[in-house]
């Protein structure tokens, strides 16, 4: 009886609530959005939420940085539990499976209207593979990358090397890497030849390596991984020589937040990291430096990587509309554009590259296609249900191997086993 | 040789104790300095506030300070209104279940909230109050801590002065008001900065309830601003650090003798 | 005549006046019994409670008995970080209060600057830990951290200290000592000062060494601060995680993680609210073990003042 009068009176204030925000046209969205790379991200996001806002007064957004990537996940996920769901969200575009399965999010196709089809059609297709399933979109890109080389270029004169030609395979990396290498007179080292990074994004490392192997690590359904497949095994043996057998490496964890500075100050000639970093590293850079595509084994390869946009289910429908409608505005060619100039993130449509800003900006800095030509030869990321405990027995393997606890062998195969076990439930 | 061993300990003591305070002294070298100098000692270097003004403007620190601050008064009313209501409760009344009751409260004193994060953020969310202020504060209002604190001292208070205010015709809660309240001022104060310090650095709890920046308190607006993915300049994450500690390292010297008397205060049982 | 009257009444308004007091007691305790109930023990009970159901993702829970024990019991990760949790423990606890014992020691002396010194040993812990750890951080960052800067203009290699799994749990450990010793020695200068100088001065009258009294005298004296402080000490390094959500996230391979943190992950990252209930019962299980020992047995055994 009590609680019936409480729906009705809930039901009475929505209802009021609804009517005097169509009188004032205003809807309020809450965003949360993740930071992965370095530089003024939230400013730049701040900015253009303000002058979205400006064009668009009767959608109002409250973008809330979160933190990292799982950080913000946690949050959406931790909020939505308790019944306070942001309306919508920059996620892991891997994210997918895990969000569907906790009902929390809505295709956008569903929302997006009749011209919703072309929209959706208009962006890299290989950005548009995480976020399909079911003959649905579920999630638009926004923040997207591939892992790429960057390499120094003074170093590598200094070193003999021709500066126009970084390794190109798993073997030459290896080789330049030792001519790299340089230590004090006590025999220190205090430059290594290249650096992955271990902590926080180290699954996805291991992927790229893996997929130049030839291995792909998991399944469409999202339901099957193959991390103790004898090609990945060898991906991350390959991963653990450069600094067990080459020394090319520092040994144990390398950190994907200081690997950066560790970069601009010249302790490392070349690392392998995400594409949103290119600006930050543009402007801290005091040397000159190149991009390139990561080293082939079998083949080329980088995982894409990065973040989406996720509408979520408990908006109202007008929110959801409001909603798209200021997903298309972030990710219309001029704004993609000066994302991707701002950040280093690729352009997520074809149509951003053929902006005036973006010709301008390639023409006197050529690196900021490398990520995306990359794209032809890039594969979805590593998606499957559970992602978040997926990734952190991913990163567990990872770490066990480069510190040295287990072989290879001993953490991938412990790795498949957690999960497997984790997975059983969605078979 | 007596003579000399006392000033081999104390040379070591001040050993220790410089090396004790290095920490903090080197965040204030780089909170204070360029960021060429972050890493480098150079006693030419000039002195900077322009890695505050950066952190400033990168974050909504003003925010996170009104946020913390609202925090700790918030919580320090209330656990002093409810302690002190339930110590004299306890210290002055004989009733039904009072040693059942006592036990139960204890029972806060080794099972923190700080443990009970899962269902006590169920408890907020079937509240309605996640993301706001109340909902830090609320699992540690009632502290069993200030409890067991008050009742002690409560305890103590001689039995004449409690007649005596009787006798004026006070109610039960007018010689609480009069007599009691007096008489513990040392035990607030004590009780009082240990709550300040303690809900001023709190942070796995308010990380948690807590989704906007109108709600996070400084503690987690710190972390989220200083996540090394973002590579913030270190020199701007040590003067965000500083500026999150400063207050209460600014109270601490300025009352040193009050703090330290009223943390052994609150640890003598 | 007035005495039949009086002890007719007497019981009447004495029991009258037992239901006021009753009544006016819980008045007084009602606010802090409602807010204990609330978010100390109906939490811990609805912990056990849901620890013995399904998650339930997306569908309805059901009851699965024991399965999320036996779950947890084949948990690698959980039994590394109780493990972890164990080394921490004791590798903090004992250090912590010999060093807050030596400080006090010195503290309570007429040592020239004592007041300086004990300044300099209290500072750590007003400081928050999340700013600590943000310090700490960039002590162990490797090559260009303070440490290693340090080790290196000694000729020594630098070390990735916090990212090498054989390293990383002391490097934490001394950090919490950093923090935590100074607050312990509140205690013990404390109760340093509720020993009597005369015994002090008979001792000196005996001719007995500075160490014999300290060791025959002070120390047992002491005894009671000690487990105390031991008590409060080992509880605080099952509940204190939040340096590592800044400097390590229980990384590399949860080398550093502890059974809090861990709780945290499986309750808000992966959400598995029960398992992460199960994994809480096994905290409180500690915790309440800890406190019984106290109870039952501590406080029977020492004398307290």
């Amino acid at each position: 009886m009590k609680f019936k009068t409480k729906t009705l009176l809930t039901a009475g204030l929505m209802t009021v609530m609804s009517l005097s925000a169509s009188v004032a046209h205003a809807v309020d969205l809450t965003m949360y959005y993740p930071v992965a790379v370095g530089g003024p991200v939230t400013k730049v996001i701040d900015d253009m939420v303000q002058r979205f806002q400006k064009e668009n007064p009767d959608i109002k957004v409250e973008a809330v940085y979160a933190g990292n990537y799982t950080d913000t996940m946690t949050k959406a996920m931790t909020a939505m539990k308790g019944g306070q769901p942001p309306q919508l969200s920059v996620l892991f575009s891997t994210d997918l499976f895990t969000l569907m399965d906790e009902q929390a999010i809505v295709p956008i196709d569903e929302i997006a209207g009749a011209d919703g089809k072309e929209w959706l059609n208009s962006f890299y297709p290989a950005f548009m593979e995480n976020g399909r399933v079911e003959g649905k979109t579920w999630s638009v890109p926004f923040q997207r990358s591939t892992i790429v080389l960057y390499y120094n270029k003074d170093a590598f004169k200094e070193a003999g090397l021709d500066p126009e030609k970084p390794p190109t395979t798993w073997a030459e990396m290896v080789e330049i890497s030792k001519k790299l290498v340089k230590k004090d007179a006590s025999g220190n080292v205090t430059r290594w030849g290249v650096e992955i990074p271990s902590t926080g994004y180290g699954y996805w490392m291991l992927q790229a390596l893996a997929i130049e192997n030839g291995q792909k690590l998991m399944n469409e359904a999202g339901n099957k991984v193959s991390f103790n497949a004898p090609k990945t095994v060898e991906a991350l043996q390959y991963w653990v020589d450069l600094a067990a057998k080459e020394g090319v490496m520092p040994k144990g964890a390398v950190e994907w937040g200081t690997l950066r500075a560790d970069f601009l100050e010249g302790k490392t000639a070349m690392m392998w990291h995400t594409t949103g970093n290119l600006t930050a590293v543009k402007e801290g850079a005091k040397f000159n430096f190149g991009v390139a595509m990561l080293p082939a084994k079998e083949r080329r390869g980088s995982p894409t990587g990065g973040g989406n946009f996720y509408v979520f289910k408990s908006a109202s429908p007008e929110q959801q509309k409001a909603a798209v409608t200021f997903i298309k505005w972030m990710t219309a060619p001029e704004r993609a554009a000066e994302w991707s100039i701002k950040t280093g993130y690729v352009a997520v449509t074809p149509a951003a590259y053929e902006t005036e800003a973006m010709k301008t900006y390639v023409k006197d800095f050529p690196q900021a296609v490398v990520a995306r030509d990359q794209l032809q030869h890039a594969v979805a990321e590593l998606s499957v249900h559970e992602n978040g405990r997926i990734y952190k027995i991913m990163n567990d393997a990872v770490q066990a191997a480069v510190t040295g606890t287990q072989t290879p062998q001993e953490a991938l195969d412990s790795a498949q086993k957690q999960s497997e076990r984790v997975l059983s439930r969605y078979k | 040789m007596r003579q000399n061993g006392h000033s081999v300990e104390t040379i070591v003591a001040w050993a220790l104790a410089l090396l004790w305070l290095l920490p903090l002294a080197y965040s204030l070298w780089s909170a204070f300095h360029p960021s060429e100098y972050a890493t480098r000692f150079d006693l030419t270097a000039s002195l900077t506030l322009d890695n505050f003004a950066r952190a400033w403007r990168q974050a909504p620190f003003a925010r996170y300070y009104v946020n913390t601050l609202m925090l700790v008064s918030l919580v320090l009313a209330c656990q002093l209104v409810i302690a002190t209501l339930a110590a004299y409760a306890f210290a002055r009344f004989r009733f039904f279940g009072r040693d059942v009751l006592f036990a139960l409260v204890l029972v806060q004193l080794m099972i923190m909230p700080d443990v009970l994060i899962v269902e006590n953020y169920r408890v907020i969310g079937a509240l309605n109050l996640l993301d706001t202020i109340p909902a830090i504060a609320l699992p540690y209002i009632a502290s069993a801590f200030g409890i067991f604190l008050l009742r002690q001292t409560f305890k103590s208070v001689p039995n004449e002065l409690v007649e005596a205010a009787r006798v004026e015709g006070a109610s039960s809660l007018g010689v609480l008001w009069r007599v009691f309240v007096p008489l513990g001022k040392p035990t607030y104060i004590a009780f009082g900065l240990v709550s300040v310090s303690y809900h001023w650095n709190n942070f796995l709890w308010p990380l948690i309830v807590t989704n906007s920046v109108e709600s996070r308190p400084l503690t987690v607006g710190l972390a989220v601003f200083g996540a090394p993915e973002t590579g913030v300049d270190w020199s701007v994450i040590t003067a965000a650090t500083v500026m999150t500690m400063a207050p209460l390292l600014l109270a601490f010297l300025l009352f040193q003798r009050q703090f330290v008397q009223s943390f052994m205060r609150a640890g003598i049982r | 005549m007035v005495a039949t009257v009086m002890s007719a009444a007497e019981p009447k308004a004495a029991r009258r006046k037992a239901w006021l007091t009753n009544v006016n007691a819980w008045l007084l305790l009602l606010p802090a019994v409602v807010l204990l109930a609330t978010f100390t023990h109906y939490p811990i009970l609805a912990t056990l409670y849901h620890s013995f159901f399904s998650l339930g993702r997306g569908g309805a829970s059901h009851f699965v008995g024991l399965e999320n024990y036996i779950y947890m019991l084949d948990d690698d990760v959980f039994r590394q970080v109780l493990r972890n949790n164990i080394v921490f423990a004791l590798a903090t606890v004992p250090t912590s209060i010999a060093l807050a014992l030596l400080m006090a020691v010195w503290v309570d002396k007429k040592m020239a600057g004592r007041s300086f010194l004990r300044l300099a040993f209290f500072t750590p812990t007003v400081l928050p830990m999340i700013a600590v750890a943000n310090i700490w951080l960039f002590f162990y960052t490797p090559d260009y951290g303070l440490l290693d800067q340090f080790l290196k203009s000694l000729g020594f290699s630098g070390h990735n200290w916090l990212g090498d799994p054989s390293t990383v749990m002391s490097c934490l450990a001394v950090m919490v000592v950093w923090k935590e010793a100074g607050f312990f020695m509140i205690f013990y200068l404390a109760a340093l000062q509720t020993i009597p100088p005369e015994l002090k001065e008979a001792a000196a009258v005996e001719g007995a060494s500075r160490w014999y009294f300290f060791r025959r005298v002070t120390l047992p004296l002491l005894m009671p601060t000690t487990l105390f402080i031991s008590i409060n000490a080992l509880i605080n390094s099952f509940k204190l995680v939040d340096q590592l959500v800044i400097m390590t996230k229980g990384g590399p391979n949860n080398a550093s993680s502890l059974l809090l943190y861990y709780i945290y992950e499986v309750a808000f990252t992966f959400q598995d609210t029960t398992y992460a209930a199960t994994l809480t019962v096994t905290l409180i299980a500690i915790l309440a073990a800890v406190a019984l020992t106290k109870f039952v047995y501590l406080d029977r055994r020492i004398h307290y003042q």
